[in-house]
């Protein structure tokens, strides 16, 4: 018999629905597994107790045949998103000690559904970064390795301890938010399933904010389904965040199996950029093999603004941060260090509390907000932010119903190995995913093969605004194609 | 554009991060980096186009304009450094 903890999402449901095992053992499962796999430094916190309390709930639920949309299905949860009474980091030192009296929206309704929290998940600090060396609580391993090396890779970030987590079977799924890709380069770092819904359909309450008209919230799991699955109870109007939006959520779990026989899926040329893998080209096509064969149509489109969308992120995002994060000035919570005045006091907790990346990025948003600056840079990227959409809306608008690229321009690297580069070399990682976000679409990135030292490979799919229903469907016929992504033993146990 | 020292402290104070001596070097270089690789934006038409301000088109949501929360002054401040009584403590501001 499989593992309780190497079930699908999906089949755990089952399994939990039909008495075969309880929801006590299958946390606790996740539980152990946890425990062995500190190696990996996925969690910054497991909460047993809370785990194996909401099991027994979720065991009396299912006995007297209540059980809800996720009863007893254990999650872990980014630790982006606030947790009341669990510590709550951001990844940053800044934060330390910090736990909210409050719970987000999207855990609530994950609650809400039945699901059990075994922690929370490590990220790149105020999730900014591609890799996820930025977190101040150490390092997230990845559980994959090259072929015959032993050298630690890293998982993707910024959501890398929810990928690896979900990879090494320490989670049935995770939560995980995206702002330039941080949902769909660590799930293609790591062969699992990761989707990026449209802007507005996840509420953002209780996320700890990065870029605001960017952010939005996620799963990564192990298959197309359970990603439906759990976004389809993560998803829906909260009046709390004024861009959520108000309108059904469809049956995501429904749209896995409806093929693609009669969709047009576009290519855009765009995305073959320079130096470009030709294992990952070959993906490419080999993709848009597989979706012709179930029947959808490919279609060569331009997205002309594509090469835009990465530099005019690094102006919005940035300035969007600069103004989030003025917030952390060790009044209101986390670290103090005290000063000669309240200004210098200020000065000093956000010199000791934030990590390199994040000041850099807090100094790139307030110079490009500055006086004299603003037009030049803040107002000519949001410009650019329009024609990027625009290109989106004039493929969507000549027949395309969903869009097929690579997910990252390279397999995942090892840990340091981009310690020496200047910092928009690590950049360069979101420059597939970065696009949508900038356009507030819905992105899915799905596993599609390993490359040739033996590790996975993704490919993304683009839909239109609130059409994740098409993505889901889409992924799939992928992820059936190229087989589900096979571990290398489990070194780290 | 590129930033000299003297802007790399003055953003510092302006973003109210303290910065060293040594850190400054290190920071112009990264900094200036950044702004090159955006520097490429300035070879795109923008002439007459509307920049973005709404991810997806809509209409300002608005809540009923009554009290919905509150009298809940000790979580918020639960989680600070320095408070007294439900206030939050910080150094002399006025002199």
């Amino acid at each position: 018999m499989t593992a309780l903890n190497e079930l699908t999402l999906a089949e755990a449901r089952d399994g939990l629905k039909e008495k075969r095992f309880s929801a006590r053992e299958i946390a606790q499962a996740h539980l152990d597994a946890i425990e062995k796999a500190r190696a990996l430094n996925a969690y910054i916190v497991a909460t047993p107790d809370r785990a194996l309390k909401m099991a027994e709930v979720s065991d009396e639920k299912i006995a007297k045949g209540e059980a809800r949309p996720l009863e007893g299905l254990p999650l872990g949860i980014k630790d982006l998103f606030a947790t009341q009474g669990v510590h709550t980091t951001a990844g940053s030192k800044i934060l330390e000690g910090f736990e909210p009296h409050y719970e987000s929206n999207v855990s609530t309704q994950l609650w809400r559904d039945g699901a059990v929290m075994l922690g929370k998940l490590n990220l790149d600090e105020f999730a900014m970064g591609s890799s996820n060396e930025t977190s101040a609580y150490g390092k997230t391993i990845s559980p994959w390795r090259r072929n015959g090396s032993d050298a630690a890779i890293v998982p993707g970030g910024s959501s890398g301890g929810s990928a690896a987590a979900v990879a090494a079977h320490l989670c049935l799924g995770a939560t995980a938010t995206d702002t330039g890709g941080s949902i769909r380069q660590p799930a293609a770092f790591t062969g699992t399933v990761g989707i990026k819904p449209t802007y507005g359909r996840c509420s953002r309450w209780g996320i700890i904010a990065y870029a605001s008209s960017l952010d939005q919230a996620g799963p990564i799991a192990r298959t197309v389904q359970d990603c439906a699955i759990l976004l389809g109870s993560m998803a829906g109007h909260d009046p709390r965040d004024t861009t959520s939006v108000d309108r059904a959520v469809p049956d995501f779990e429904a749209a896995v199996t409806r093929g693609v026989k009669g969709l047009t899926i576009g290519i855009p040329k765009e995305y073959r950029v320079e130096g470009m893998p030709e294992e990952i080209l070959r993906l490419w096509d080999q993709g848009a093999e597989w979706l012709k064969a179930a029947g959808a149509t490919i279609k060569e489109i331009s997205l002309p603004h594509t090469q835009y969308a990465l530099p005019a992120y690094y102006i919005v995002a940035p300035a969007e941060a600069s103004s989030n994060l003025a917030r952390y000035d060790g009044v209101r919570y986390g670290l103090r260090v005290p000063g000669k005045d309240i200004a210098g006091m200020y000065e000093n907790t956000r010199a000791a509390g934030f990590g390199r990346e994040v000041k850099r990025r807090i100094m790139i948003g307030t110079y490009v907000l500055s006086a004299g600056y603003y037009d030049a840079y803040y107002v000519r990227a949001q410009k650019i932010r329009t024609l990027i959409k625009r290109d989106f809306e004039r493929a969507y608008a000549d027949g395309v119903d969903a869009i097929l690229t690579p997910a990252t321009p390279s397999a995942a690297f090892g840990l340091g190995e981009m310690a020496s580069a200047d910092p928009v070399q690590m950049y360069l990682n979101d420059v597939f995913t970065v696009t949508v976000n900038m356009a507030g679409l819905p992105g899915i990135a799905v596993p599609a093969g390993l490359d040739s030292q033996g590790l996975p490979l993704g490919l993304q799919l683009i839909g239109r605004p609130f059409d994740e229903e098409t993505l889901f469907a889409a992924a799939q016929v992928v992820e059936e194609a190229a087989g589900r992504m096979k571990l290398p033993a489990a070194w780290w146990a | 554009m590129s930033v000299d020292e003297k802007t790399v402290r003055r953003i510092a104070h302006l973003a109210r991060i303290a910065v060293t001596d040594e850190e400054v070097g290190p920071l112009q270089g990264e900094l200036n980096a950044i702004l090159a690789f955006v520097e490429q934006l300035g070879a795109v038409d923008v002439t007459g186009i509307e920049p973005m301000t709404s991810v997806t088109p809509m209409r300002m949501k608005k809540r009923e304009d009554v009290v919905n929360d509150g009298g809940r002054a000790s979580d918020i401040v639960a989680n600070a450094p320095d408070t007294e009584d439900n206030y939050f403590l910080v150094p002399k501001v006025v002199e």
